[in-house]
């Protein structure tokens, strides 16, 4: 029996005296015996400490890490540098054995916690409010197109499909099911196409999605879209990266409605892509149509400062079938982590975090320009992902692999148009060596 | 006990981290970016190191959590989170690998996801798992979705799915999402569905029943076997919401009763920790007639190589932009491995045990409405306490003066007063014992001088809140005050 057990058998017998049965199996008497399982599962003895870290530690070691490698890949998860202070934080019982702060008077450093996530995020999108968070990235929208059509009446929205994939499928899967009618525009030199996006909306048309930056790091005009989308009376979501909008204007600066966004990049280790934390930012006026917990600042009843879950009159464990979304949780230790590494990089280390990705993309652009045959498909203005096309990106990617570069997502897969295009990320945590290697491998298996 | 706000301990030009010195080139973005898209203005505190640390680690002490003391909070499994899973999803060939790396160099972790869905399946008796969905409700979610397009295939004109009033407020909220109508079912006099009622809501226009068993009363539905009779007898699907799946791992299977289609929270039975609200992970097992419909991408094993199915015609599509919460599912893993096949039955033994014996102990001072055996929970009812004026709510806050969490309150909703406890297994009878102790004596305060509750509580880092005003003027956001 495993150690998590602390019965004694004298312990166990003096229990059952107390219930009043001679075994455990009696208290499992009316479970009709032809639906009993009769067996053993089908799943090994248990192991010992030792010998199941042993097994789980080989298994691990069969993964190529992003520490003996070196990472350009991007794509919604980005390699950035995590700081040691936030995993002991984290690593805190009282923080991550701990439940939805149901009780807060013994639940104020997680409400507290929340609290301030939630300020942060305010601050950097340019918002008025936001929740504890969401699930992850794709999610995140999705709630947020539920959120538009709720506010406009209107069942169609736009989605420009310079906007991740994998987020596209999900909101595909989930709104469409939804019966949102979902228009999906196709981009001109990665970005938006305004002519074509002037022609889909119109008067149906709950909201323009849009990524800032966007899927190919693009910048797109979100000032314009925005002003698009009001016109028609739609609104306008605005998909962001939280360390871009350290050195980018706040999408609510510029008129979004929403916004979302994965907040991975804010610290969170990649763990092959979970879990991660989607965040929901919104104007004043969306404040009721908001899903998931949110945090309030009150008074207890001797006048102290305290926390407490609030307007909770719009979730579905008051209104049931009536509630705007089924979410229960939040990603709330995620949300701590962001929250610590968003406290210990201050206004000044998240800048200098953009600066660095912005400038070592931009250099490692110019040194991918020397490269010949190598072509950059897109003209306009990115943050720290950029799309390069090769000759046989597919033969390409493995060569450099082989040199121990994870050199980008080849996009084809995605986009059939985008043959021998390959999307790669660069962050603060690479260096000029390692991007000066990456030029120098990639030039060679070109030749 | 007030810890000031981050942004009241904000100092401009403290740093709590330095970068490496850039070594390229500098540019300017403002040669880069037009005007307009340059941020002129970030407010965000600046701390040093350490006070960030002492600023979070105050936080932390204002906690109740498993790791200080008992957590009775019913239909969340507020096990012991063993500390080494903690360490095994921080190894490096976990915690460091992208999600968008060639399947060729994450081998490993794709191993580690099938082992995990076959195990899974063998535990609820299902035929495939999805690892996709992030949570319980994400999990409803992906399951009604398979259920819709089960019902879609086939032709069949279904509107409605059947639960009980004792159900979990996230099963109506799902339905709503994927456009089911709700017909709740009622409960009969031993805390079951109530088959007659049930009859009478079995109509061609059902798409499915969506039950947890045992369900929010702690009970299990003998019935479940008639039930799946009749739900299958107009095409409809059988749901198992495995909120509750900590009452029977080992003993029977929800596949064997007769579901369909089942969820699973890993951040209650399989001890993954609760985070103070998330992150969770919430796998879904279908029976093969329903495994062409389940999220892609799919996990292929061929000959030990693994890898990634993308499309799949009858696919619902993604519900997430991942495979799933990798590093809570590497937990699950671990804690199935070190517990093994006896272990985990021992599990739901001993967390059945154990709220036998608090509802047997209990049951001399207080009311309980269902008078038989549980399984991992039970509830009862704080009514009886009316004539003091005392309400559930009261003893809930007097718990926490003594140390302990309150059990879940006002619910099921079926219960009058309810208070819903769920010890676990990893709780000791010591412990039990204590908390009996002050179950008793606070039954007792409630007579005698029935204030110390409706004060309660006062050993706390704060008292009684006003939520009534948080809520009529919501401060949700420090730089927008209300």
């Amino acid at each position: 029996m495993s150690t998590y057990i602390p019965h004694t058998s004298t312990e166990l017998q003096e229990m059952l005296n107390v219930i009043g049965v001679k075994t455990i199996d009696e208290l499992f008497a009316e479970i009709p015996n032809n639906l009993r399982l009769n067996k053993d599962l089908d799943i090994p003895c248990g192991m010992s400490e030792l010998e199941m870290t042993r097994e789980l530690t080989s298994l691990s070691e069969i993964n190529k890490t992003v520490d003996k490698n070196v990472c350009f890949l991007g794509g919604g998860a980005y390699d950035h540098i995590i700081p040691a202070a936030i995993d002991h934080l984290l690593l805190r019982g009282d923080f991550f054995t701990a439940y939805t702060p149901y009780q807060p008077e013994v639940s104020q450093g997680t409400l507290q916690c929340i609290y301030e996530y939630q300020s942060l995020i305010c601050s950097l999108t340019g918002m008025d409010q936001t929740n504890a968070s969401l699930y992850e990235g794709a999610t995140a929208n999705v709630e947020a197109i539920k959120m538009a059509e709720a506010q406009t009446g209107r069942k169609k929205v736009i989605l420009l499909d310079t906007i991740n994939p994998a987020y596209r499928k999900v909101i595909k899967t989930i709104n469409g099911a939804q019966d949102t009618e979902i228009i999906t525009l196709s981009f001109e030199d990665g970005v938006c196409d305004v002519t074509k996006l002037a022609r889909a909306i119109d008067d149906k048309t709950a909201a323009v999605i849009v990524q800032y930056p966007n899927f190919f790091g693009c910048l797109e005009d979100i000032e314009n879209i925005a002003k698009m989308a009001h016109e028609a009376g739609a609104l306008c979501i605005v998909c962001a990266n939280p360390i871009a909008l350290a050195i980018l204007e706040a999408p609510g600066n510029l008129g979004a409605d929403i916004v979302t966004g994965e907040g991975q990049p804010l610290g969170v280790p990649l763990s092959f892509g979970g879990p991660y934390i989607g965040f929901l930012a919104a104007k004043k006026a969306l404040l009721r149509k908001m899903p998931g917990r949110i945090v309030g600042k009150t008074l207890d009843i001797d006048g102290k400062q305290g926390f407490v879950l609030t307007l909770q009159a719009r979730e579905q464990h008051i209104r049931r079938e009536k509630a705007g979304s089924n979410i229960c949780s939040n990603q709330a230790l995620v949300a701590l982590n962001t929250t610590i590494y968003m406290s210990l990089m201050g206004a000044e280390g998240l800048k200098e975090v953009a600066l660095h990705c912005f400038q070592k993309a931009h250099y490692m652009k110019s040194e991918l320009a020397k490269i010949e045959k190598l072509t950059v498909p897109f003209t306009s203005s990115f943050f720290h992902e950029m799309v390069i096309k090769v000759p046989n990106a597919d033969s390409v990617l493995k060569r450099m692999e082989e040199k121990g570069i994870f050199a980008g997502i080849a996009l084809e897969k995605y986009y059939p148009n985008l043959k021998d295009c390959i999307l790669l990320a660069v962050t603060e945590k690479r260096t000029k060596s390692e991007i000066d290697d990456y030029c120098k491998y990639l030039g060679e298996a070109l030749k | 006990m007030t810890e000031p706000l981050l942004f009241e301990l904000d100092k401009k030009g403290r740093r709590g981290y330095a970068l490496p010195k850039l070594d390229v080139p500098t540019v300017d973005p403002a040669d880069h970016i037009p005007t307009k898209f340059l941020r002129k203005q970030l407010n965000m505190p600046s701390l040093s190191e350490l006070e960030t640390v002492r600023h979070f680690t105050r936080l932390s002490r204002m906690n109740h959590s498993v790791d200080v003391g008992f957590y009775p909070l019913g239909s969340c499994t507020m096990k012991y989170n063993p500390k080494v899973n903690e360490n095994i999803a921080r190894l490096p060939g976990f915690a460091n690998i992208h999600p968008h790396q060639n399947a060729n160099s994450v081998q490993g972790a794709l191993k580690l996801l099938k082992t995990t869905e076959k195990y899974l399946a063998e535990l609820t008796g299902m035929d495939a798992i999805t690892l996709q969905p992030a949570a319980g409700a994400h999990g409803e979610l992906t399951g009604l979705l398979i259920i819709k397009a089960y019902h879609n295939k086939k032709g069949n004109n279904k509107k409605k799915i059947l639960i009980p009033d004792s159900g979990h407020g996230t099963n109506p909220a799902s339905c709503t999402m994927v456009g089911y109508e709700v017909v709740n079912i009622k409960s009969d006099n031993r805390g079951c569905i109530d088959i007659e009622d049930l009859k009478a809501n079995i109509t061609q226009d059902v798409a499915g029943l969506m039950i947890t068993n045992p369900n929010t009363l702690g009970l299990f539905d003998e019935n479940i076997g008639e039930l799946a009779s009749l739900v299958h007898s107009v095409d409809g699907l059988l749901y198992y919401d495995g909120a509750n799946f900590n009452a029977i791992m080992g003993w029977t299977r929800p596949g064997d009763m007769g579901f369909d289609v089942v969820h699973l929270n890993l951040h209650k039975t399989f001890s993954t920790p609760h985070g103070g609200g998330g992150p969770g992970s919430g796998p879904v097992g279908v029976k093969a007639h329903l495994k062409e419909f389940l999220p892609t991408p799919f996990i292929i094993e061929e000959n030990n190589t693994y890898s990634l199915k993308n499309e799949n015609d009858d696919t619902i599509g993604a519900v997430l932009g991942s495979l799933g919460n990798f590093s809570v599912i590497v937990k699950a893993l671990a804690y199935m491995m070190y517990n093994g096949k006896e272990g985990l039955k021992a599990a739901s033994a001993y967390a059945v045990l154990n709220a036998n014996y608090m509802m047997k102990k209990l049951k001399d001072t207080y009311y309980v409405p269902y008078d038989r055996f549980c399984k991992h929970e039970f509830v009862i009812s704080g009514k009886t306490f009316a004539k003091h004026g005392v309400k559930t709510l009261d003893i809930a806050k007097r718990l926490l003066d003594f140390g302990y969490h309150s059990p879940t309150i006002y619910f099921p909703l079926i219960v009058e007063e309810a208070m819903m406890f769920e010890p676990t297994e990893t709780e000791s009878k010591d412990t039990l014992d204590g908390f009996i102790d002050v179950m008793e004596k606070i039954a007792k305060e409630a007579v005698e001088n029935s204030d110390l509750l409706k004060n309660a509580p006062v050993t706390t880092p704060v008292r009684r809140l006003d939520e009534a005003t948080a809520a009529r003027k919501p401060d949700i956001n420090f730089y927008r005050k209300p």
